[in-house]
């Protein structure tokens, strides 16, 4: 309190040679490290420790290798006009990128094969009225899904069938499926296996699940036989063992064989893709239903599976996904599909260059990315839609 | 009264019956299969006849008479049976199964904890890799890299030196081939020694740690006592290496080892494409592990590396099992499409050439599914086992 001559006091007994008091201004610190900002953001998410640093520098290092020479290859020095392979033969200095002349020369025949040209159109219709129907059934807020779903796995394919194949008597030249080719047939392989997978696969999935002993030994063993085995020896079944099955007379065309083998192989598939559906269902769904006096199909269509079926949406989108890829396989029982045409282009002697192969197979490369891309982009946004409905 | 309630209790009533409907379904059912396999029997039964098709297994003791390019086991063009056939291509379909499975393993764990890395560089670039990889068809990967990578390297005469020991061209890499002196049965009989003892130290090391809780090093230890032992007995024996190595001819190359070029596009492939599907099943067995416990394991003062290895994997692991199950299936069925670059695998063998060969179609697709069968029903059982043995004890 008082403060009398030069030392203060503190209390009691304590002094000011007890006690440490700062009188000069200490140096300014540096200020702390970024944490925002551009420089704050590469050194959280790149350089946050030496082991980073390093994964970081190697990696980009990587890329810079990797991608100009891609990107000089795909577009800088790649030939996009000419006849034939002297174009792609490359310059003066050996330099020689993606022949696209070749994919654009080649064009039509990638897209309907060997189909007769006059009656293209008919393909583009067909093009026309899959791309129609599938966007019906993939805008989840259309109007009328229902009419959409008759379209799709009813409507649709009858006229497809007319359409693609021809019928004399209203017109249309048949063709034989043999001319069919390119992408023609992948997408009709891959439809016939949608169109097929999913009633055959609600089938099987409700007999696996079924209380009667005979129906589901018989569901197990059909899923678990196709699965346990490869697409490509199914392809064999169906292509080799398929006309022993049944009379001479009926023996099927190559395509159809081909397209049995595809339906057998997606239905099993499909079938444990909607099991995975249907455990999903409460229990108590099924005993309200039964409660409500419902038999089975009744209480199946109108409660289990529009239920089972919505919550296992992405996973179906999923498994199309897979048999997209799939159709390729029917290149070994001689189809011609988008991949078969490729190979059968890319070793003609008009355009053998040293980079058609690579070529072709980038083309194709980039049709299935694009279409399986989406397909996982759609899968993915309704798997959102599902989860944000059941936050709600 | 009673007439009358058996008169209510009438055929309808039967029908309605639950128990009454399912048997007649069931009975229905089988009725229906039975016709049509009949039906078939009989149809395939003419159609042999017709084409003058024998039947039976006996073709598998003639001669098969064709070349394959990669035999694991003996195998001559004049001497081999069917049969014979049957094994080197089954043997060479397990060889490329094993091998991927364990590589696309290896790449697939890594790329899967990069996605998951805080580095955000390493995490797209394992994004891209995904997205990329499993959305292009595997047949068209392997076409590629078969066709457009492996057959456009340098021919035999211009073939590219490695290290001046080995030799690649588009026939393949070529490899310096080790042959061993005498003495190698003592080596082995050491190797497996030392192997026995290294079970016994992990045993030991074990039931250490769950005693006291500090761990001991078993796999290093146990590798370097393995290697060493191999190398140290072959050498105390006498026993000498010597290196054929691959010489230059003018049309062939001859001495050393051949790895086909079409066994290296269909491992590269199988490899790629599989690791894309493991490291998204890694992902997710990683991501379904709480937060809690790498946030305890942290608060505990494990680094990040021992927080990956002893918190969160052991857990993840549990979830993964299955689907990782499913995808070593699938890279095993996958492998049959050897055929499409000419690897001689047990479809393209057996299902191809033989089947061409001897035209018995029933027959040899049969033994095609059997094998087919039989090796998922292995390799879920084998994982099956794993699985049971890192399933959570409850006490």
């Amino acid at each position: 309190m008082s403060s009398t001559g030069e030392t203060r006091t503190f209390g009691i007994g304590i002094t000011e040679d007890d006690i440490f008091v700062q009188s000069q201004r200490l140096p300014v610190l540096p200020a702390p490290v970024a944490t925002t900002g551009p420089i704050g953001w590469l050194r959280a998410n790149l350089f946050s420790s030496p082991l980073n640093s390093v994964l970081t520098l190697v990696i980009l290092g990587l890329l810079i290798l990797v991608i100009p020479s891609v990107i000089r290859f795909l577009f800088i020095d790649a030939v996009w006009s000419g006849t034939d392979r002297d174009a792609c033969l490359g310059g003066p200095n050996g330099e020689v990128g993606a022949c696209w002349a070749f994919v654009r020369e080649r064009l039509p025949y990638f897209i309907y094969g060997s189909y007769p040209i006059p009656q293209r159109w008919r393909v583009d219709l067909f093009f026309v009225m899959l791309a129609f129907g599938a966007g019906w059934l993939l805008w989840l807020d259309a109007p009328r899904r229902g009419l959409g779903a008759i379209y799709f796995f009813i409507i649709m394919p009858i006229c497809a069938y007319v359409l693609l194949n021809g019928w004399p008597l209203i017109g249309l030249p048949s063709v034989d499926t043999s001319l069919w080719g390119g992408v023609l047939v992948t997408v009709v392989v891959t439809t016939v296996g949608m169109v097929a997978s999913l009633p055959f696969g609600i089938l099987l999935a409700l007999g696996r699940r079924s209380s009667m002993p005979a129906v589901r030994i018989l569901s197990i063993m059909f899923i678990e036989f196709v699965r346990g085995v490869p697409l490509i020896t199914v392809l064999f079944m169906a292509s080799v063992m398929l006309p022993l099955f049944v009379p001479p007379a009926w023996s099927p065309d190559k395509l159809l064989r081909a397209l049995v083998g595809i339906a057998l192989f997606s239905s099993a598939y499909m079938a444990e893709v909607v099991r995975a559906g249907l455990l999903a269902v409460p229990r108590g769904q099924y005993e309200a239903a039964r409660a409500l006096g419902l038999r089975f199909w009744r209480m199946q269509g109108l409660i289990v599976l529009p239920q089972a079926l919505r919550i296992t949406i992405p996973n179906i989108v999923n498994s199309f996904i897979a048999l997209f890829k799939d159709t390729t396989l029917v290149f070994f029982v001689g189809i011609f599909d988008l991949l078969k045409t490729i190979e059968v282009a890319r070793v003609d002697p008009k355009w053998a260059t040293p980079v058609t192969s690579a070529t072709g197979y980038a083309f194709a490369a980039v049709f299935y990315f694009v279409f399986c891309f989406l397909m996982t982009r759609y899968a993915d946004r309704i798997e959102y839609r599902l989860a944000r409905a059941e936050r709600r | 009264m009673v007439g009358e309630k058996s008169g209510g209790w009438g055929r309808a009533a039967l029908l309605d019956n639950p128990r009454v409907r399912g048997i007649l379904y069931q009975v229905g059912l089988c009725v229906a299969v039975a016709f049509a396999a009949v039906a078939v029997w009989r149809n395939v039964a003419d159609n042999l006849a017709r084409n003058h098709i024998t039947s039976g297994f006996g073709f598998l003791d003639q001669i098969a008479g064709f070349d394959i390019s990669q035999t694991l086991i003996d195998y001559s063009v004049q001497t081999s049976t069917y049969g014979r056939a049957f094994w080197v291509g089954l043997l060479n379909t397990l060889l490329i199964a094993v091998l991927g499975i364990v590589l696309a393993t290896i790449l697939g764990f890594v790329i899967g904890i990069a996605r998951l890395s805080r580095n955000w560089l390493l995490a797209n670039v394992a994004r891209a890799y995904v997205e990329f990889v499993r959305n292009i068809p595997l047949l068209l990967q392997l076409l590629f890299w078969y066709n457009a990578v492996l057959k456009a390297l340098p021919d035999i005469r211009e073939s590219i030196p490695i290290a001046g020991i080995a030799l690649l061209n588009n026939r393949g890499l070529f490899l310096p081939q080790p042959s061993f002196g005498p003495g190698l049965a003592w080596a082995a009989l050491a190797g497996v020694a030392a192997l026995a003892i290294a079970f016994v130290w992990r045993f030991i090391a074990q039931r250490r740690f769950e005693r006291t809780g500090h761990p001991l090093p078993v796999l290093v230890p146990g590798v370097i006592l393995v290697i060493g032992a191999l190398i140290l007995t072959y050498a105390a024996v006498g026993g000498t290496i010597e290196f054929a190595f691959p010489q230059l001819g003018r049309f062939n190359v001859s001495g050393g080892v051949e790895i086909l070029p079409e066994f290296v596009a269909l491992l590269f492939g199988l490899v790629i494409y599989t690791a894309a599907f493991i490291a998204e099943v890694v992902r997710a067995g990683l991501l379904s592990v709480p937060r809690g416990q790498s946030e305890a394991a942290a608060a505990l003062g494990l680094r990040r590396g021992q927080i990956l290895n002893l918190i969160i994997i052991p857990q993840a692991k549990r979830v993964m099992i299955p689907p990782l199950t499913n995808q070593y299936l699938n890279l095993t069925k996958n492998s049959s499409l050897a055929v499409a670059i000419g690897y001689p695998d047990f479809v393209q063998i057996f299902t191809g050439t033989v089947l061409n060969q001897t035209g018995q179609a029933v027959e040899v697709v049969l033994i095609t599914l059997a094998v087919y069968l039989a090796l998922s029903f292995a390799t879920s059982a084998a994982m099956g086992w794993y699985g049971a043995r890192v399933a959570f004890v409850s006490r």
